[in-house]
């Protein structure tokens, strides 16, 4: 070890004590002045009740399958909608142009609503015209609302893929006698999806949450779970536990997509 | 003729007679006092939006619709004068949240069970409300009939977690899940969208959809109070510890007593008697 490696080694080691002893110092003041708080036993009692945490659970997680289904079907659909709307937005025929502005037109809307307020709107209004069961169900309508929404977050990902894909790509592709779909499909498509997978998994991460505003028209996912609980034991603990259990699956997927984010950017590099 | 003058005259004095009487009564009646938010003032908190029956068009300064007349009442046995009753609004989470609470009682169907007594207090209850059914005529004309078989083939909401969850789960057990929703127009409209065929709420809430709300509603039938084992009665809420609770108890003892509240309840819930019981 030459003297510039010793020196650099001592100088992690010294960081490495500094960020144990700060830390350390963050955690104790928390545990020790937060109980402190005069509010504090009253606080512990309404959200962190040890019983009625043993009781809420088992319901509560097996109120979250039903957010793992519907968010198990909505993804896919999801991934061809947006990938649909993206193209559209980048379609280059003049012929084609009221596809572009319908593209434009249907991520403006989807994207400047409130999710909830699509799915009152589609979930309680479509069925209202009289469908039939068991198409009126809420979980058709609510799952359509969640797929329109976010397709339209999807579609602008993608189609800032496809432009960071440079035009000389398509331009080689096209002198080579590629047609224009075969230039999307084989050239620009995959180096474009391939880029904006990161932030596809950001937006993944932001409908599993938004998968227990489907609760706002029927369906028992976890956040009903715990509002049922919650207004039976007139206590918040029920929502502690569903926050245990997102974190549960988010916490994996957000370090996942962090993970692919600082590969691309090594890769860059 | 010169009878009615003399009864009116009779009734004006004994007013004046009370009033004159009260005034002194209310100063020296010291159960209440330093014990209320606002000093000299009762604060009470109702939904926001308050419902009929239970506030007649979300104004309960009013007096009108049976919680708003009910607060009144109890003011009044209290000590306060109608002019020193406040009205604030708060949802259900805030009253329930722990710190301060910004009301001395909160109205709003609060049904008293044994799970929130630990984290609030209750008055005795002012009401007990039996649960009933609502359907729309198209169910009805189908053959639907109160009686428990046909009941448990049809499709469930809730809107009320502590009025209507055990009544369906417990009660008819249903062979599809129930659905749930925040509050009663959502029920309503998802029975619109004929995502659900029928809905338990208390039976003047079921009435009153019936007879304004859902255009063709029917209140099917109610459930006898003896058959659930905890028959839903509403209690006034407040910060656990109140000290306020013996004075508000104390008044809805008397007015219990005195008959006032059977007549509060006969004047402004609907009567039920035509609505048949669940077999």
């Amino acid at each position: 070890m030459n003297r510039r490696e010793a020196y650099e080694a001592r100088q992690r080691k010294r960081a490495l004590i500094l960020a144990t002893i700060s830390t350390l110092l963050v955690v104790a003041i928390l545990v020790i002045f937060v109980p402190m708080a005069p509010g504090w036993e009253q606080v512990r009692k309404s959200f962190f009740s040890g019983d009625v945490f043993v009781q809420s659970f088992p319901k509560m997680a097996k109120a979250f399958l039903l957010n793992i289904a519907i968010f198990a079907w909505s993804a896919p659909l999801v991934a061809i909608v947006g990938l649909l709307i993206a193209l559209a937005r980048s379609v280059r025929s003049p012929a084609l142009f009221p596809l572009r502005i319908f593209g434009a037109a249907y991520v403006d809307i989807f994207r400047g609503l409130p999710v909830v307020l699509v799915i009152y709107l589609i979930g309680f209004g479509i069925p209202g015209l009289g469908l039939p069961r068991p198409y009126n169900s809420p979980y058709i309508w609510g799952t359509v609302a969640l797929v329109l929404t976010y397709s339209a977050y999807v579609a602008e990902i993608l189609r800032s893929g496809i432009e960071s894909v440079h035009a000389s790509q398509r331009a080689a592709g096209l002198s080579l006698g590629m047609s224009e779909r075969s230039v999307m499909r084989d050239i620009v498509l995959p180096q474009a999806i391939r880029r904006v997978v990161p932030a596809n998994m950001n937006m993944l991460i932001a409908m599993q949450k938004d998968v227990a505003l489907l609760s706002f028209i029927g369906p028992v996912e976890i956040l009903r779970q715990a509002g049922i609980f919650k207004s039976l034991f007139a206590n918040f603990t029920p929502y502690v536990v569903a926050a245990a259990i997102f974190l549960v699956v988010t916490i994996p997927a957000t370090r996942y997509a962090d993970y692919l984010m600082n590969r691309q950017r090594d890769a860059r590099s | 003729m010169s009878s009615f003058q003399l009864k009116a005259f009779g009734f004006g004095t004994v007013l004046a007679a009370i009033a004159a009487l009260s005034t002194p009564t209310y100063a020296m009646d010291a159960c209440a006092t330093g014990k209320t938010i606002t000093e000299g003032k009762l604060t009470i908190a109702t939904g926001n939006p308050a419902y009929y029956p239970w506030v007649h068009d979300d104004t309960p300064q009013s007096g009108k619709g049976f919680e708003a007349a009910v607060g009144y009442a109890v003011a009044d046995k209290m000590g306060f004068a109608k002019d020193d009753v406040v009205w604030v609004r708060t949802s259900f989470d805030e009253a329930i949240q722990p710190g301060a609470k910004n009301f001395d009682f909160n109205m709003q169907q609060y049904s008293i069970t044994e799970e929130r007594e630990r984290v609030v207090d209750f008055s005795d209850p002012y009401y007990a409300a039996p649960a009933a059914i609502l359907v729309r005529q198209k169910t009805v004309d189908a053959g639907l009939k109160p009686e428990m078989a046909a009941l448990k083939a049809l499709k469930w909401g809730v809107a009320q977690a502590t009025t209507a969850l055990p009544v369906v789960t417990q009660t008819i057990q249903p062979e599809s899940d129930p659905l749930f929703y925040d509050d009663t127009a959502n029920a309503v409209a998802a029975m619109q969208a004929d995502q659900i065929d029928a809905a338990i709420f208390d039976l003047p809430t079921a009435l009153y959809l019936s007879a304004v709300v859902l255009d063709d509603g029917v209140v099917l039938g109610q459930f006898p109070a003896a058959q659930s084992d905890n028959p839903d009665q509403f209690g006034m809420l407040m910060a656990e510890g109140n000290p306020i609770k013996e004075c508000v108890d104390a008044a809805l003892a008397e007015l219990k007593t005195d008959g006032s509240l059977t007549e509060i309840e006969a004047e402004w819930l609907q009567a039920a008697t035509n609505v048949p019981l669940v077999k």
